[in-house]
């Protein structure tokens, strides 16, 4: 992992709330932090490279666009089998995120997480059987947790905190 | 429900993820799309404004800076909406759900660092008097690559 250095942490906080609409949108984020245009292009050119920014682009809500069945599935996978089986779900179109994350016993048995999001919840249990029938997860102890309803969503604000303790 | 027009279909499939890092984006992508800078310009914000884009940004990995975690809480049912309410309105809280599980409650905690997401797990369970049962992420296996329409 590459490490940030301050002006990094600067323009990730600086685009946290998104970059401006505006035709030049860089330029008015390097004027904000006191870089040119051609370092915060060269900068999140890096950024991007390295991982640090998975994607730059539209962020979009799938609430508003009907896709409102939206399931967190979860399996209790071995440890020893977990990372070979994840590799396998998260190729799954239909998958958009795939996690491990610590049990806690006993009142979280689940180790493999993968969230669905669809137009609907049949289509959403169709593709979880099909999850389950490619792979080997139909083997696992394994729950399916659909949002009822969503009290916040935005961005993560990692960085926002920094600054003004700076 | 709200549709989307053709328009906001190439601009929602064609830039969730590699928009042009270019000085002018907005004028390459009407050029792309056959659009006016403005047209596209306006249609972004159309959808920023109707809640369809959240914002036009960079989505970063969990934990390269910063930390975060995954948390979730069996809240009584008559207590929900106000443990909710009383979870959302932490600055440090970004998504924020109600789940079909005894832990019903699942939400998003995000700080400069690890210590920062322990202090705000603490004090909502203090304020609340409910467990919080803390999910960190130990390996990510899937790119996020944005959302086919």
């Amino acid at each position: 992992m590459s490490a940030l250095d301050r002006t990094d942490t600067l323009l990730l906080a600086a685009i946290e709330d998104g970059l401006p609409l505006q035709a030049a949108p860089y330029a008015a984020i390097g004027r904000r932090i006191g870089i040119g245009e051609a370092d915060v292009i060269a900068r999140l050119q890096r950024l991007i490279e390295s991982g640090v920014i998975k994607r730059l682009g539209l962020v979009v809500r799938h609430r508003t666009l009907g896709f409102t069945a939206n399931a967190m599935v979860v399996w209790n996978v071995p440890d020893d089998r977990v990372d070979d089986i994840a590799g396998i779900a998260a190729e799954f179109d239909f998958v958009t995120l795939c996690y491990r994350r610590p049990r806690r016993l006993p009142v979280w048995p689940y180790n493999l997480f993968c969230m669905i999001h669809g137009r609907d919840r049949e289509t959403v249990m169709a593709q979880i059987a099909t999850l389950n029938d490619a792979t080997e997860l139909g083997r696992f102890p394994t729950s399916v947790l659909f949002s009822r309803r969503c009290f916040k969503q935005r961005g993560a604000r990692y960085f926002r905190a920094t600054e003004t303790a700076a | 429900m709200r549709d989307i027009s053709d328009t906001e279909r190439l601009l929602l499939n064609g830039y969730q993820r590699d928009f042009p890092l270019i000085p002018h984006p907005f004028r390459e992508i009407g050029d792309t799309l056959g659009m006016s800078e403005g047209e596209v310009l306006s249609s972004i914000e159309g959808l920023q404004h109707e809640e369809v884009v959240t914002r036009l940004g960079a989505v970063v990995r969990p934990n390269s800076a910063g930390a975060s975690t995954l948390a979730a809480m069996a809240v009584p049912q008559q207590r929900l909406e106000a443990v909710a309410d009383f979870v959302s309105a932490r600055p440090e809280v970004n998504h924020n759900y109600e789940r079909e599980h005894d832990l019903n409650l699942w939400f998003v905690v995000t700080a400069p660092c690890g210590d920062g997401v322990l202090a705000v797990l603490t004090e909502i369970e203090v304020e609340t008097g409910i467990a919080v049962v803390d999910l960190p992420l130990e390996t990510q296996y899937h790119i996020d690559l944005g959302f086919e329409l």
